[in-house]
């Protein structure tokens, strides 16, 4: 009858039952383990998720898939995004057509991104070169890292891989960064509810209101920039997804500290925990610099 | 999700587009702005057009999404803003429609339709602005008249109105929010003064009204005494929904058309420059999503536009400000210069985050009404 650009009520359910699994397999207690055993990928989890069909959710039911688009796609990783699922999710969705076991859970798969590789120790396939790598110590500590050219800045051209040139790639981590910056603002709206100062919620007084407004102001502008290119498949709507997604995840993920004051600053709340994957994820498929370039020159023509 | 449109929504762009083509050159030329008779003239003449070719009501019985296709198309085809419409196609006109009497309809809404009277929105006051519902302008009942007395601010098109959607106090003693009228006020009654206001793009946008026992009939009451509140905040959900669609539009042109100014000059060789453009086209690209969000969550949900217009309002308006500054950085020194294109634009950018609704409003909206967050004060 119209656009329909909303969700529909099988969109809903899926996100729905996604939630629900990543509530089970992989709850706050499975989240902070995975902090204190850095670098450890939970293959009970993975296959978990191979079984639910997150890997095969777009291969052809012909070929054992589950046969969805890019939108189921984009809502199932934003559920990953929102529950800090850790592993190379993207890279082994990517690969579920092209290599054996990819799709069930069985293989792990990371690739080349840039001048980075995400689990690479991890993982029973790594696509991409992988000449002269190095390991860092991450920032995120539920992403190991590798760096390519060693921890000396690039010189020459920067290599690329798969992850960085199939812009599929980049839009599922916007959608990544999509459940970041919904969850982020969630748990700042929960805490400005509960914590009392001065003898009333924090949540009513302007200066704290105006932060948590301001949260969700970019998280549903992220959202639908992301519903949108998860639809068209356009480079150019996907260029635009992650550069609203990333603002709306690292921005909002620092708000949300701020609104936790001390506790915002410890190990032990999450926060910190989607600030540093929001990083990590800012840097894949050539950063906001490459998606800035690509509008620029559909732009200019 | 589906961003694809019906065989006879495109059947509807193609003729509108179509007539467009064939209209569109026949108009006279653009006013200047200062000349407001000429201004009013030219805005109900390009209404009347609209309503001979049976486009007139497209902001009231259209479907969002054919409203939609309709600002889209027109905007995109450069046709007349709704200009001195704006009140009464978009406010007060939808207001009528749904508080009303049969004979109010009948009164004031084909005159708006036809392009036959303008209206404008008496709101405001030097005490009332942000906080609406501590205004004071008094109206007291004698035999078949309301009397009125009070001054209003910032109202757009006052000059060259026939009548005002006016709020009033009709019980100092209720809660502030239950002694409020609204009443439709002939502009061409005894004891109204019109003072224009220059705004700081130089032109006399809106003015102030002084009221002086004005007498305005008790049949041109919309809705109860004392109900004004709530008729009034559904005047200001529609305000706050579709009326920026054309402008989105717009922006995204005026976009383009800075990203090839720039290029002809150079600057578009420095990357920060560029790579602002390529963040301002996502934003623009994204407000345009949220707008089909926004239009396909009223077609579902029903008519008044949701909450989803204080997100959009508070993106769009800083948007809008960011364009004309990086407009500014492609203008280079010339930016200074009042003759220059897109210089006026980028004053005009700066009532966007105060007109209808200033950000801070807005954000407190989102936080009690949206999140519910506890309520301040
Ligand atoms: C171009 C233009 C056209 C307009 N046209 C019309 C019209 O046709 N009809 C009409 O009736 N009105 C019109 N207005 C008026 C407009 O609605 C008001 O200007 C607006 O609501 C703000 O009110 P104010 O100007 O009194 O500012 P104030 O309310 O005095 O606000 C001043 C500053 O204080 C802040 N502030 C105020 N209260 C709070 C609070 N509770 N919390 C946090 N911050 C707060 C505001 O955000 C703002 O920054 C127009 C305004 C403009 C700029």
């Amino acid at each position: 009858m119209s656009v329909r650009f909303q969700l529909t009520d099988d969109q809903r359910a899926l996100q729905a039952g996604v939630r629900e699994l990543l509530g089970r397999c992989f709850g706050r207690e499975a989240l902070r383990a995975a902090v204190a055993a850095p670098g450890r990928l939970d293959r009970a989890l993975w296959r978990a998720l191979g079984g639910a069909g997150f890997f095969a959710l777009r291969l052809p039911e012909a070929a054992g898939g589950v046969g969805l688009g890019l939108p189921e796609a984009v809502l199932a990783f934003e559920e990953a995004g929102r529950a800090l699922v850790p592993g190379p999710l993207i890279a082994t969705h990517l690969a579920a057509a092209a290599v054996p076991g990819a799709a069930t859970g069985e293989t792990v798969v990371a690739a080349v991104d840039g001048e980075l590789v995400e689990w690479l120790a991890a993982a029973d396939r790594v696509l991409g070169d992988t000449a002269g790598v190095a390991p860092v110590r991450s920032i995120d500590p539920l992403t190991p890292l590798h760096r390519i050219n060693g921890t000396a800045p690039a010189a020459g051209p920067v290599r690329t891989g798969p992850m960085s040139t199939d812009p599929v790639a980049v839009l599922l981590t916007a959608a990544e960064q999509l459940g970041t910056a919904a969850r982020v603002c969630e748990l700042a709206v929960q805490h400005a509810r509960t914590r009392e100062q001065f003898g009333r919620p924090i949540g009513a007084f302007q200066a704290v209101q105006h932060l948590c407004a301001d949260l969700l102001v970019r998280s549903e502008i992220a959202r639908v920039a992301v519903y949108a290119a998860a639809v068209t498949a356009d480079p150019a709507d996907i260029a635009a997804a992650r550069l609203l997604a990333d603002e709306a995840a690292v921005r909002g993920a620092r708000d949300c500290l701020q609104v936790h004051g001390g506790m915002g600053f410890t190990w032990e709340a999450d926060v910190h925990l989607h600030l540093k994957r929001a990083w990590v994820r800012a840097e894949r498929g050539g950063g906001s610099t490459q998606s800035e370039e690509l509008l620029a020159v559909r732009l200019a023509g | 999700m589906d961003l694809s449109y019906t065989p006879e929504e495109e059947e509807f762009r193609a003729r509108l587009r179509e007539w467009l083509a064939k209209v569109l050159p026949t108009l006279p030329a653009k006013p200047s702005p200062d000349d407001w008779p000429a201004r009013r003239a030219y805005d109900l003449g390009w209404q009347r057009t609209l309503h001979d070719a049976g486009y007139a009501e497209v902001h009231w019985d259209a479907s969002p999404t054919t409203r939609l296709i309709f600002l889209e198309e027109t905007e995109r085809a450069g046709a007349p803003y709704v200009g001195a419409n704006f009140v009464g196609l978009l406010h007060a006109g939808p207001t009528i429609a749904a508080e009303g009497t049969a004979g109010q309809r009948a009164r004031w809404l084909p005159p708006i339709l036809r392009g036959e009277e303008v209206w404008c929105q008496g709101f405001s006051e030097p005490d009332a602005g942000s906080d609406l519902a501590a205004l004071r302008t008094r109206a007291w009942r004698d035999g078949d008249d309301y009397v009125v007395s009070g001054s209003k601010i910032w109202t757009s098109h006052a000059e060259v109105a026939d009548w005002c959607e006016l709020l009033v106090r009709t019980d100092p003693d209720a809660p502030r929010h239950r002694g409020i009228t609204w009443l439709a006020m002939p502009m061409d009654a005894d004891g109204i003064t019109v003072r224009p206001l220059r705004t700081l793009a130089g032109s006399a946008e809106f003015a102030e009204v002084f009221l002086d026992e004005v007498r305005v009939p008790a049949g041109n009451r919309v809705g109860a005494e004392n109900d004004g509140w709530r008729v009034t905040m559904v005047t200001l959900s529609f305000e706050r929904g579709t009326a920026f669609v054309g402008e989105v539009v717009a922006c995204r042109r005026v976009l383009g058309e800075l990203a090839r100014a720039a290029r002809e000059n150079g600057r578009w060789d420095d990357p920060v420059l560029r790579r602002r453009f390529g963040r301002l086209e996502a934003e623009f690209r994204a407000l345009w999503r949220l707008t089909q969000w926004n239009v396909s969550a009223a077609e579902t949900g029903g008519g008044v536009p949701g909450t989803g217009a204080s997100v959009f309002k508070l993106r769009y308006s800083h948007a809008r400000q960011e364009l004309y500054d990086a407009a500014a950085d492609v203008l280079g020194p010339d930016r200074l210069d009042l003759d220059r294109p897109w210089v006026i634009d980028r004053l005009s950018s700066l009532s966007y985050t105060i007109a209808a609704g200033t950000s801070q409003i807005q954000r407190t909206i989102v936080a009690e009404r949206i999140l519910g967050l506890p309520r301040g004060r």
